[in-house]
C-alpha cells in the first residue's frame, strides 16, 4: 500500500546511439529510475505510430523514443523522420486525450548515458505525478472491443432442397 | 414458405446513411438476377418485413445476410445478434459495418457530449425544458422504450463473428456485381472469418493512374484550399491523400477527380491500425528542415508544418476508428452546460465507462 506507483515506460532505443547510451549508464553504475523496459529498434525512424499506440493501449504509462541527434544518424536522415513523426503523434494523441508527457522523444548520443538516465528520471516522475494510463480498463472499460469469435463453418449458399 | 426453394437474401442497415443500399441498387441490371437467384427474406428498405418475421424464421434460415451500418444503439447490437443467428452467411457490407465508418468518429467524444451538442446547446435548438432522450418515458398511453446509445461505436465483427467483409462507402457497384454473380454462380467462396470479398490486395496508389514523383512537401492544404494540378499525386500537391495505407478496389476514383482518397476501404492486410499507417507515410514525406538546423529550429520547422493539419485523428480515421488501436478518446467530462441543469428524472441514466 505504501509503495509509491510505479509507471511503465516502453523505451525504443536506437542501436547505434541511445542503446548504447543506455549500456554506458549501466557500466557507469549510474543510478536512474529503473521503470523503462528498453527495447533496442535499429533505427528511432524504425519506430512505427502502431508501436506506441500499441504500448499504450496494452497497459504502459508512457513511451520513450530515444534517437541520435539530427546530424549524426547512421542511416543519413532516420532520426529527422522519426521527429516528424513523433510531432504529428503527439497532435493525434492530444486528440485521443493523451497528456503529451506520455510520449516523449531525445536524442542521446551513445556518450550520453547520463542525459538517457536525466530523461529517464524525468519521465517516470512526470507519469507519476500523472497516474496511471490503464487504457484497455479505464478507457475501453474491460477488455476493448476485440474481435468477436469465429465459429461458423464453411456454408454452401445453393439451398440443398434446390 | 414458398414452394420454390430459392436461396434467401436479407440486407440491414444499422448506424448508417444509406448509401450501402443505393451501392446494391447501382449494380444496375444485375439487380435482376439477384432476384432471380434469392428470396427476398428481409430488406426494410426495400420490403415491408417487421422483426417479428425475422424472429419467427428458423436459425440459418437466410443464407445471405448483407448488413451495413456501425453498431451505436442497442438495437443495432440486438440486429445483429438476431441476425447472426438467423443467417449462414453474414457479410458485413460497407465500412460503416467492416471498420466503423463515419459514425465511428463519435468515438472521439462522449454520448453526453454529442446528447449536449443536439438537444441543448445548438443556436438553432428549441427546447426549453432541456428535455433529453430517456430510454424510458412513462406517457398518459404507457411506458414507452427507445434504444439506448452506447458510449463507444463498434464495428459488427466486434459484436458478432462475421463470414466476409466487404469493404467501402459504398462498396463499388462493380464489386458488389461481381460477388453477387459469384455467389448466384455457386462458385467456392474463400474460407469464412472477417474474410475481405471485393477488394484488392495493394494500397489505392497501386490502381491510381496520377503522376508519382519523389514526394517532399512543405506545407499541406485542406481540400477547399487548392486546385490540384491535375494528373500528379495529390499528396505530392500537399493534400492529405489516404492512398498509400488503404487498399485497393475502387479503382482510385476519387484521385482521378482531384479529391484525396479518404480511406474508406479500409487499413491493407496486416496493418493493425490505418490511422498510424498514414501518420508515418505522410510525416515521412514531410520536408521541413535539414540535419544541419539545430533541434530547437528543427522542432519548430516541424510543428509549423504540422500544425497545418486541422484535424489529424478524424482524416486518419475518418472510416476505421472502431477497428483503430486506441478505439476512442480519453474524455473528461465536460463542464455541465447552464442549460443542463435540468429537473430530476430529465438528466441521463447511462453510467459512463470512462474516468
Amino acid at each position: 500500500m505504501s509503495e509509491p506507483y510505479q509507471p511503465v515506460i516502453i523505451g525504443f532505443l536506437c542501436n547505434w546511439c541511445s542503446y548504447r547510451a543506455a549500456d554506458l549508464a549501466g557500466t557507469a553504475r549510474l543510478h536512474y529510475a529503473p521503470n523503462m523496459r528498453p527495447i533496442r529498434v535499429m533505427c528511432s525512424g524504425r519506430v512505427e505510430p502502431d508501436l506506441v499506440l500499441k504500448a499504450l493501449r496494452e497497459g504502459a504509462d508512457g513511451v520513450l523514443i530515444a534517437g541520435c541527434h539530427p546530424g549524426e544518424c547512421h542511416y543519413i536522415e532516420g532520426n529527422l523522420k522519426t521527429l516528424r513523426r513523433f510531432v504529428l503523434l503527439q497532435r493525434l494523441l492530444r486528440q485521443f486525450g493523451i497528456e503529451e508527457e506520455r510520449v516523449q522523444l531525445v536524442w542521446a548520443s551513445a556518450s550520453e548515458g547520463t542525459v538517457l538516465a536525466a530523461a529517464v528520471n524525468r519521465m517516470t516522475e512526470q507519469l507519476r505525478a500523472m497516474g496511471p494510463l490503464r487504457w484497455r480498463q479505464n478507457v475501453l472499460g474491460g477488455n476493448g472491443h476485440g474481435p468477436a469469435q469465429v465459429v461458423s463453418q464453411p456454408v454452401t449458399l445453393a439451398s440443398e432442397e434446390a | 414458405m414458398a414452394a420454390k426453394q430459392k436461396p434467401k437474401l436479407a440486407m440491414y442497415w444499422a448506424a448508417a446513411c444509406g448509401g450501402c443500399e443505393i451501392s446494391v441498387l447501382n449494380i444496375g441490371d444485375k439487380l435482376l438476377a439477384v432476384d432471380e437467384a434469392f428470396d427476398v427474406a428481409f430488406w426494410p428498405v426495400a420490403a415491408d418485413f417487421k422483426v417479428k418475421d425475422v424472429e419467427a424464421y428458423p436459425d440459418g434460415y437466410i443464407d445471405l445476410c448483407l448488413f451495413n451500418g456501425a453498431i451505436r444503439t442497442s438495437e443495432n447490437e440486438e440486429m445483429a445478434h438476431l441476425l447472426r443467428r438467423k443467417s449462414k452467411v453474414l457479410v458485413a457490407f460497407g465500412a460503416c459495418a467492416s471498420e466503423g465508418g463515419i459514425p465511428a468518429l463519435a468515438s472521439l467524444t462522449t454520448r453526453q457530449a454529442i446528447f449536449r451538442t443536439v438537444y441543448l446547446d445548438n443556436p438553432s435548438i428549441d427546447n426549453p425544458d432541456g428535455v433529453l432522450p430517456q430510454p424510458i418515458s412513462q406517457v398518459p398511453e404507457g411506458e414507452l422504450r427507445i434504444p439506448t446509445y452506447a458510449e463507444t461505436v463498434r464495428a459488427l465483427d466486434q459484436v458478432v463473428p462475421v463470414d466476409y467483409v466487404m469493404p467501402g462507402c459504398p462498396p463499388e457497384p462493380h464489386q458488389i456485381g461481381a460477388v453477387v454473380e459469384a455467389i448466384i454462380s455457386g462458385a467456392t467462396l474463400p474460407a469464412p472469418g472477417s474474410t475481405i470479398l471485393g477488394a484488392g490486395n495493394s494500397a489505392v496508389c497501386d490502381e491510381c493512374p496520377l503522376e508519382k514523383h519523389e514526394k517532399k512537401i512543405q506545407r499541406f492544404y485542406r481540400p477547399y484550399a487548392i486546385n490540384p494540378q491535375p494528373g500528379v499525386c495529390l499528396l505530392e500537391q500537399g493534400l492529405v491523400c489516404l492512398g498509400p495505407a488503404t487498399r485497393c478496389g475502387c479503382g482510385a476514383l476519387c484521385p482521378q477527380v482531384g479529391m484525396r482518397c479518404a480511406g474508406c476501404y479500409g487499413p491493407l492486410d496486416g496493418a493493425a491500425d490505418q490511422g498510424a499507417r498514414i501518420l508515418a507515410a505522410i510525416a515521412s514525406v514531410v520536408d521541413a528542415g535539414n540535419a544541419r538546423d539545430d533541434e530547437a529550429a528543427l522542432m519548430h520547422k516541424a510543428q509549423e508544418v504540422m500544425d497545418m493539419l486541422a484535424d489529424p485523428a478524424g482524416t486518419f480515421y475518418r472510416f476505421s476508428l472502431a477497428h483503430s488501436l486506441l478505439q476512442r478518446a480519453r474524455v473528461a467530462d465536460p463542464p455541465p452546460s447552464p442549460r443542463e441543469a435540468a429537473p430530476a428524472g430529465k438528466e441521463m441514466h447511462h453510467e459512463t465507462h470512462h474516468d
